[in-house]
């Protein structure tokens, strides 16, 4: 590898930027490509193009055999993200529970005596109104989003711009009860059963959990099957 | 590759830009692709010195003195490795890689 590469490829992530790096094992050319603009030796070609494009997507590295190279593929990409609406006692646990499955957490909630520094030492909130928060923060196929107020006033903003996103999972707080209304209300503002069903509600895994910091595993156990069994997560 | 992971990555890459910048020699050694059961993922690296020091794992440790060695040849002679290591259920224990399985892993040197 060459130093500028390397040098390069630090700049990227330390900038939270996604990068691929490419590397030929016979000859040790490379090519970096950093959000999709590339340098380097070696000329993408549409196979190595699509073996990148799945291992970026599914975080993981490969080889793949063309034109009698091997080209060894690897993936840099920034943490994914789990924004969370809700300075809530849920939201205490999640936040380090989140961070330690390798999320990089934020937490809205534009109330005060929620946000406070004793309840939430270790993580700056947001106090935006979620809706302008969350449009700002741009929820992409690498982030999770979670409602938790129980407040349709700062929920249903949150999960209207989180719909329209590429959002990988949205888990919303409420029973059937309150899904009900919230569909109702949903509605009005033009979406459809493909949204609601995005929608997981109530939220985590049902695994009886009672307590805040059961609940929080639930979710992060949730957000996770949706991550890697997506099929099941589905069902 | 976990996020935990591309951390360790980082501090690794960050290392070797830095050991080469100071004037060092620097080899890197990356898991390329492991078949079975292996205990470190493809792209777990070690980043190699000149003098021998490294950081990082590919293994559970039984490799890496095997790496080590192969990176400090890379230095001399700039050619890239590849380096495929097999191992069956009975020596696994002995070697460290649990469960047996097979690991290849790319070295080059920092040019």
């Amino acid at each position: 590898m060459k130093l500028t590469t390397i040098k390069a490829l630090n700049d990227a992530r330390n900038n939270g930027k996604s990068a691929l790096l490419y590397s030929d094992l016979e000859s040790g050319a490379e090519t970096l490509t950093v959000e999709g603009e590339g340098t380097g030796d070696i000329e993408l070609t549409p196979a190595m193009r699509e073996a990148a494009e799945r291992a970026h997507n599914e975080d993981r590295g490969r080889v793949v055999e063309t034109d009698g190279r091997r080209i060894f593929i690897q993936v840099f990409n920034p943490p994914r993200r789990l924004i969370i609406v809700g300075a809530v006692h849920i939201s205490q646990p999640l936040v380090p529970m989140a961070r330690l499955a390798g999320y990089d957490v934020t937490v809205i909630d534009p109330r005060g005596a929620w946000a406070t520094p004793e309840r939430f030492p270790d993580i700056e909130i947001d106090s935006r109104w979620p809706d302008d928060a969350l449009e700002d923060l741009k929820p992409d196929t690498r982030t999770a989003v979670v409602t938790l107020t129980h407040d349709p006033k700062l929920d249903d903003p949150a999960l209207t711009v989180a719909l329209r996103s590429n959002a990988f999972y949205i888990g919303a707080l409420g029973g059937r009860k309150t899904a009900g209304k919230r569909r109702e209300r949903l509605t009005e503002e033009g979406f459809g059963p493909d949204d609601f069903a995005r929608i997981r509600g109530p939220v985590g895994l049902d695994i009886g959990a009672v307590s805040p910091a059961e609940i929080a595993v639930s979710i992060v156990g949730q957000i996770t099957e949706t991550l890697h069994r997506p099929e099941r997560a589905a069902a | 590759m976990s996020d935990a992971q591309m951390l360790d990555h980082d501090d690794i890459l960050e290392r070797a830009a830095a050991w080469k910048e100071s004037g060092d020699d620097v080899a890197l050694a990356t898991v390329v692709s492991t078949w079975g059961s292996s205990p470190r993922p493809v792209g777990s690296r070690l980043a190699i010195r000149g003098d021998g020091q490294f950081i990082g794992s590919v293994s559970g440790g039984c490799i890496e003195g095997a790496v080590v060695s192969e990176a400090l040849g890379a230095m001399e002679d700039g050619k890239t490795r590849v380096l495929d290591f097999g191992v069956t259920d009975e020596m696994a224990w002995e070697v460290g890689l649990a469960c047996g399985g097979e690991i290849s892993i790319f070295v080059e040197r920092l040019d």
